[in-house]
């Protein structure tokens, strides 16, 4: 069997048997469970780049589920963006499992570690899903199995994160009921679920009231999954209360999923113009993403929790790539994409950072941090790092992105935009200097005696190659960007 | 113009980065060895930076292009006859800084010295970074490094005053230089296509002239390290550190990287036709006039001495800014000039108030009746900075001063020279009445300060002593050999007035 040519149902695959597989070793020998997780999210991780360079240089992978030709059977379909994302999902996957070992031990019991463990691998196998499938049915199916898992791994957190959980299922079941209402309408006008087919139908049908209908609810149901200010409400809660690896894990990989399908649906099975020129989608989303990034950035700044902080700088972040992707044209788009990578690793490791404060101070209290440097001082200088780049202070990563994102908007002629991205950056320097402060520059009498030491191993490593990844990819943006993003960008742009 | 590839420019940024590592990981266990490689990477970095000036005597160009991170944002270094000239004074200057950084920090017995030692070392990296970026991008990431590594210095005492000055001086210099003058920078890129430093600027002569100006109000209030009015107030805000950061850093490095920066755009970016076919020269001339004097109104009145140097500087600055401004041979003559003339005497200046304060914890203005006779030395040098900022021969302010006015000229705009000579009477104002109190009142008996009140020569340590000696005999020697100067000026005049 070749390897490559199924590379794309394997990494769906394994995570997914991996996951029903995990339980059973309980019965066999409990401590197999945490590297048996680690083992097949690596395998994730080889698989993902086995795509990633095979798209790279031959061009769009496809596979056919089952030997049904598309678009009757389904089809997973891999381009540069799906690739891109693959790599993202597994590699954020693997380093916060890495993570996961030290951390999750003090946030839940023992007993209920493995099978946290499979609810980890479904929430891959749903994410990984929903970025390779070629196909708007079967991406419900992934986005479900995505959905429910990241309900039951929230609820596990600490007391309140039940409720938050709650929150989280009535939204997110209302997202996707009308993704799935959306499907339904442009099934019954086309009588085709497979997205290329659907390129090529959709076109004569822009101007039915069923296709403007199915797109308004792909759109809010999107909306609200990926948390787009003031469909946001379930977010905070959610990502606060939440085990620390479980919010490095959803806030750096799910809203990002919701970005891509985003985009799929805009650019792939809609043609770009009909978001431009036949609906006013593209300008509508415009205004409303920048409402998303000031909002989101204000309410930051009011928060004592550090982790709802982060929540809300999230909330502001993902305004910045639903900015770009509709902004509909070159530099905004490759922005957007850019962005999905930078804000991948930096949330994930702000998240990281927050979960090992809380794992040695036992706090998110922001007035709690006076002095840290002295105990952590390796994860406070990734923390500078992360933060720097939140800010977007080059050379950085997050500099690159914001700077398309800033070029794009001014390009659309959009400049309060352009000035919304400029009002995010500085209220980012305001929330993170203000943290700094209480870190460094503290009197040594008002600093509590901690006697703790630097994080355990297994946490400082993903802190350490997040923040160290910030810098590389940053100074690599260009490389990204002509080897991978210049593909994704759509046709007309 | 001949361009050699070589890697000298990088070499002297990053040496005192090494300098930054070694002293960190050095600590206060072994404070000498940390010391050693603070002076260690200041003798080399000059050592490197002066061996790139022959070259660029001769007219060449030193070029090292250390890699592109997107096909339009290149990391690139170019050492012309401006950036030399800039990083020659900030390296130089960082030698005597550093023998007395060692003298006061040790003296006064400061926490955190290997902190301060780390960071100074950083920012001295980001300054030379400045003056050898090819482009504005380069220029910017080295812009907010040096923000970045100048704010552990300002917020050294860990004081609430240090954490108040501190905050107020990341929310200039980092807010405005988000909010400005990146947005400034996008809009270059937008319009011209790159955003390399070309001697005949950048922007397209025919962009829309209302684009241009926005993009150049834009530029000067995001450049705050310029301290141009009315964002200044991070410089007063920036006191609280240690007299040695602001010696170097708030009257050398960091405030002359503003007005560089402010000279590159004028020259390099928007280039002298276009600024002069939109008259955007007297725009901002205006506004560095108006800083001149009001900065120098202020600075009457504070009475605590090195908020006084700091208003004297926001002034002096506005010198530089104002001789480009004017767009005319010997106004930018006397601009550059300015920048070395007033860096040592500034930093003449500001040693003295730290050697009085270390000799004597004075602070106050009011407080130093009759120090004269006590610290002579420190005195003298303090009048002779003092004299140089007059711009009374024969110290090196008169020469540029000379040149702004002969620029003035050349720019028919009288009310400069009105500017001017009103400067040079509220100077001698705010400058000879310390003067004359330090030598020829009588001492007043203070409670607070009984143990230093004892009579005899009371001066501070030699470490702090020499440098402000070196740097004032230095103002006299520019005054009597400029030609240094003047060599130099002549190739950056060649470059940009096109012959």
């Amino acid at each position: 069997m070749n390897l490559t040519e199924h590379a794309s149902i394997l990494i769906i695959v394994i995570p997914l048997i991996a996951s029903f597989i995990n339980i059973f070793l309980i019965f066999l020998k409990r401590t197999l469970c945490y590297p048996f997780f680690l083992l097949v999210l690596g395998i994730c991780v080889i698989l993902s780049i086995d795509i990633l360079s095979t798209v790279i240089s031959f061009g769009t992978l496809r596979y056919k589920l089952g030997g049904w030709t598309p678009p009757w059977g389904i089809e997973y379909v891999v381009d540069h963006l799906n690739a891109y994302l693959i790599v993202i999902v597994s590699s954020i996957s693997f380093i916060i499992a890495i993570y996961s070992k030290d951390s999750i031990k003090k946030e839940i019991a023992k007993a209920k570690l493995p099978y946290f463990y499979s609810t980890y691998l479904l929430l891959t196998t749903g994410l990984l899903g929903i970025t390779i499938t070629g196909d708007i049915f079967n991406l419900y199916v992934f986005l479900e199995i995505a959905s429910l898992s990241a309900y039951a791994l929230i609820a596990i957190g600490e007391k309140r994160s039940v409720l938050a959980s709650f929150n989280y299922i009535i939204m997110g079941t209302i997202g996707a009921c009308f993704y799935l209402l959306g499907v339904g309408y442009i099934y019954i006008i086309t009588g085709s679920l497979n997205i290329s087919d659907l390129t090529r139908l959709l076109p004569s049908l822009y101007e039915s009231k069923v296709t403007l209908t199915a797109l308004a609810f792909f759109v809010v149901g999107i909306a609200i999954k990926i948390a787009l200010f003031p469909l946001h409400r379930w977010l905070p809660d959610s990502y606060t209360f939440a085990p620390s690896a479980v919010s490095a894990f959803a806030s750096a990989t799910v809203t990002k999923v919701g970005i891509y399908v985003l985009i799929r649906i805009s650019f792939t099975l809609f043609e770009p113009r009909f978001l431009t020129e036949i609906t006013p989608l593209s300008n509508m989303l415009i205004w409303w993403s920048t409402i998303a990034i000031f909002f989101g950035s204000i309410i930051a700044i009011g928060q004592r929790d550090f982790k709802r902080t982060l929540s809300y700088i999230l909330i502001a972040e993902i305004g910045y790539m639903v900015l770009g992707v509709s902004l509909g044209n070159k530099e905004g788009f490759i922005g957007a994409v850019l962005h999905i990578l930078n804000d991948a690793v930096m949330i994930a490791c702000l998240f990281m950072i927050a979960g090992g404060i809380f794992y040695r101070v036992g706090s998110r209290n922001l007035e709690d941090f006076t002095g840290l440097n002295k105990n952590m001082p390796i994860t406070m200088s990734a923390f500078i790092l992360a933060a720097l780049s939140m800010i977007g202070i080059p050379p950085t990563a997050g500099f690159f992105s914001k700077w398309y994102l800033i070029l794009g908007a001014i390009e659309a002629k959009y400049l309060i935009s352009a000035a919304t991205v400029v009002f995010s950056s500085l209220v980012n320097a305001l929330i993170f200097f203000r943290i700094f402060e209480k870190i460094y520059f503290t009197k040594k009498e008002v600093i509590p005696q901690y006697t703790f030491r630097e994080l355990p191993l297994s946490m400082m490593i993903p802190i350490i190659i997040t923040a160290l990844a910030i810098l590389i990819i940053g100074f690599y943006s260009g490389e990204i960007i002509s080897s991978i993003i210049k593909f994704t960008v759509p046709a007309g742009f | 113009m001949e361009t050699i590839i070589s890697s000298k420019p990088l070499l002297a940024i990053i040496i005192s980065l090494i300098a930054a590592f070694l002293i960190a990981i050095t600590g206060e266990k072994a404070r000498n060895l940390r010391e050693t490689w603070t002076i260690l990477a200041a003798f080399i970095k000059f050592g490197i930076v002066v061996s790139m000036l022959p070259d660029i005597i001769n007219g060449k160009v030193i070029e090292y292009n250390l890699f592109k991170i997107t096909p339009e944002l290149l990391f690139h270094f170019k050492v012309d006859a401006l950036g030399i000239f800039f990083s020659i004074t900030a390296a130089f200057l960082w030698i005597i800084t550093s023998f007395y950084s060692i003298g006061y920090m040790r003296r006064l017995n400061e926490s955190a010295q290997t902190r301060y030692f780390a960071y100074f070392a950083i920012s001295l990296s980001a300054t030379i970074g400045i003056a050898f970026s090819a482009n504005m991008f380069t220029a910017f990431v080295f812009y907010e490094i040096l923000t970045l590594s100048t704010f552990p210095l300002v917020a050294h005492k860990e004081t609430e005053e240090a954490k108040k000055g501190a905050r107020k001086y990341l929310t200039y210099l980092l807010g405005t230089s988000i909010a400005f003058q990146l947005t400034a920078i996008v809009i270059t890129y937008n319009i011209s296509g790159n955003l390399n430093f070309s001697p005949d600027g950048v922007l397209n002569k025919n962009a829309a002239p209302f684009l241009v100006t926005i993009t150049f109000l834009l530029y000067i209030a995001g450049i705050t390290k310029a301290a141009i009015m009315p964002l200044h107030s991070w410089l007063p805000a920036a006191m609280v550190a240690p007299t040695p950061v602001s010696a170097l850093l708030h009257a050398v490095a960091v405030v002359k990287t503003g007005v560089f920066m402010i000279l590159r755009v004028v020259f390099y970016i928007f280039g002298i036709d276009l600024l002069k076919s939109l008259d955007l020269g007297t725009v901002l001339t205006v506004i560095a006039s108006f800083t001149i004097i009001a900065a120098s109104v202020i600075a009457l009145r504070q009475d605590n001495l090195k908020l006084r140097l700091a208003y004297s500087t926001v002034s002096q600055l506005s010198y530089i800014v104002l001789g480009a401004a004017l767009l005319t041979p010997s106004g930018i003559k006397g601009s550059i000039i300015h920048i070395g003339a007033h860096a040592f005497g500034k930093i003449t200046l500001f040693f003295t108030a730290g050697a009085i304060y270390v000799a004597t914890r004075k602070t106050k203005i009011s407080e130093l009746d009759g120090i004269g006779k006590k610290m002579p030395l420190t005195m003298a040098s303090f009048t002779i900075g003092a004299l140089s900022m007059i711009g009374i021969p024969p110290f090196a302010g008169v020469i540029s001063k000379w040149y702004l006015s002969l620029g003035a000229l050349e720019a028919n705009q009288l009310f400069v020279l009105v500017i001017l000579t009103l400067s040079t009477i509220l100077n001698a104002c705010y400058f000879m009445p310390i003067v004359y109190a330090a030598f020829m009142k009588k001492p007043k008996y203070d409670d607070n300060f009984k143990e230093y009140s004892g009579g005899g020569i009371h001066e501070a340590p030699m470490f702090v002593v020499i440098p402000h000696l070196i740097t004032a005999i230095l103002t006299v020697l520019i005054f009597l050999y400029p030609s240094f100067f003047l060599e130099i000026i002549r190739v950056i005049l060649a470059n940009i007035m096109g012959g």
